[in-house]
């Protein structure tokens, strides 16, 4: 037991979490699959009908879930840039790269989801709400952030500057989910508003919370694979990458 | 320290106007973005008035833009800027200064040319008044945070659409109280509230641009 | 059980385009994104071997 809370730093080493990330994707799969299921069968078959929107309400349980998730990938990348750039560890560089993907089509999915709600309930394709207008902007950093890294060649310098860049992106999103918030009130006229979801019966907040739940598992297991993938790139001059292809002769 | 902060303002000012050509385009691109969307979207006055506070700023936002590989670009073609990063002077105070020194070569003119590109969309005095006051805080907020995005893309392809992407989603705060306070005032309503919210960003950024800046540089010149 | 028959929950109270429009296109991200990344390291794996398998056969040329 105490080896194990002692050797926390020992997984800081892409040879030893490797192996760990691996073990871990089968699990995280099935908690997703299992969360999944549960919460979509709470949503689709338990839920009630909402009295306004009819069964079209149901939509939110894909598009609070993804909207949740793509803000909470992207605090967990810039707490992973921060590591990086205190520790100047490589796996924390490469975790945050690798989350990004995964964040941006949550933050992608919100929107669509978002798009569809709207359409049948509002009658527009689009709404410049506070909430779906921040999930744009939080889009555009995403993206911001890919791009960046795609356009530096050495891995080192990505991972830095994508920390830096993370890190304003998170500091600066309070600031701009306020600065909309506040235009959004200033200019509009009648509140419309997507986030005025139908006040909640118990199984349709659990059925949210399950696909959250689903989601994150989901994102976690997605994750570790394209770490996994990162490591094997960037570390292929090193002994244990050879010792570990060697073994794969299949 | 403020005399490193006027020596580098008066050096890069100095290097700057060796280029006047660079300094006259950018106001000649804000000058041309502004005049396209009444092109673009027809002549009448009342949409026009109502556009205006949004299309000067956004405007602005894009001109200052196109100016920021410059901050950083030619000193790091010549290998100054490694040398100012390693000597022993604060770099956050060097970046600062340069920071101020790219806003008296493009947000200033901006700010001071917009109230004659506000006349052209029919803005009353009061919009002209609160636009120019607006661009006087908010302009410089654009060259500090702006700074970040260069630092970060020093030296890489597609430079300036990359600093675009990483840049403008940070300028969105800056766009959404200037353009208000304009709007505010041309309704009549108060717009002191804007500007105070545009002073407070100019405060954060000035406070927590350099530093970021001054890491972001160190990165890119490893 | 909310539903009566297959056929209603299929209908979703006439808004079958935007719910089943959002679940598909989730359900699609959620399958494609894994693949993607299979995929990548599929095709790592194989060009790793290959260099590694290259640099071998160099390295002994340059002993004999």
């Amino acid at each position: 037991m105490n080896n194990r809370l002692i050797n926390w730093f020992k997984f800081a080493s892409p040879a030893t979490f490797y192996p760990l990330a691996g073990k871990m994707i089968p699990w995280f799969v099935a908690l997703s699959v299992v969360f999944g299921v549960a919460g979509l069968y709470l949503g689709m078959f338990v839920a009630p009908t909402d009295f306004q929107q009819g069964e079209g309400y149901r939509i939110i349980f894909i598009h609070v879930p993804a909207s949740w998730m793509s803000m909470f990938i992207y605090l967990v990348m810039a707490f992973w840039a921060a590591l990086g750039l205190a520790f100047n560890t490589r796996l924390s560089g490469m975790m945050a790269t690798a989350l990004a993907p995964t964040g941006a089509l949550m933050a992608f999915l919100s929107l669509w989801t978002g798009a569809l709600w709207g359409k049948p309930m509002w009658g527009t394709w689009w709404v410049w709400d506070a909430r779906l207008t921040s999930e744009l902007i939080l889009l555009f950093l995403y993206i911001g952030f890919i791009a960046l890294q795609s356009a530096i060649d050495d891995p080192r310098r990505a991972d830095k500057a994508g920390a830096v860049l993370a890190l304003v992106g998170v500091v600066n999103i309070p600031i701009i989910y306020f600065s909309v918030k506040w235009w959004n009130t200033l200019h509009q006229g009648a509140s419309v508003s997507l986030t005025k979801s139908p006040s909640m019966a118990a199984t349709m907040l659990w059925a949210m919370l399950l696909v959250a739940l689903c989601f994150w598992m989901y994102s976690i297991a997605v994750a570790l694979g394209r770490a996994r993938n990162i490591m094997l790139e960037r570390e292929r001059h090193t002994e244990w990458v050879r010792q570990l292809l060697a073994g794969k002769e299949s | 320290m403020l005399d490193l902060l006027f020596a580098v303002i008066a050096r890069d000012l100095k290097l700057a106007l060796r280029r006047q050509a660079d300094l006259v385009s950018a106001l000649f691109f804000f000058i041309i973005v502004v005049s396209l969307f009444p092109l673009g979207v027809g002549p009448e006055m009342d949409m026009l008035r109502k556009m205006a506070p949004g299309v000067l700023w956004v405007a602005a936002l894009l001109a200052t833009m196109l100016t920021l590989p410059r901050l950083f670009g030619d000193d790091y073609r010549d290998g100054t800027l490694e040398q100012l990063v390693l000597a022993p002077q604060p770099l956050p105070v060097t970046v600062l200064g340069k920071m101020a020194a790219h806003w008296l070569t493009s947000g200033l003119p901006l700010t001071l040319l917009a109230p004659v590109l506000g006349l052209q969309f029919d803005l009353s005095a009061d919009g002209l008044l609160v636009l120019t006051l607006a661009l006087l805080v908010g302009t410089p907020s654009l060259s500090a945070i702006g700074a970040i995005g260069a630092a970060l893309t020093l030296g890489l392809r597609g430079g300036g659409v990359l600093v675009s992407l990483l840049v403008l989603p940070l300028y969105i705060p800056v766009l959404i109280f200037g353009a208000g306070a304009v709007d505010a005032a041309v309704s009549g309503l108060g717009f002191e509230a804007h500007l105070s919210l545009l002073g407070a960003l100019l405060a954060g950024s000035l406070f927590f641009a350099p530093w970021a800046t001054a890491a972001a540089l160190k990165i890119s010149l490893e | 059980m909310h539903w009566n028959s297959a056929s209603e929950f299929f209908a979703m109270g006439g808004y079958a385009f935007y719910v089943w429009g959002s679940f598909g296109v989730t359900a699609l991200i959620m399958a494609v994104e894994p693949i993607i990344v299979a995929r990548r390291r599929k095709n790592l794996l194989s060009r790793l071997k290959r260099q590694i398998t290259a640099e071998n056969l160099a390295q002994r040329s340059e002993e004999s």
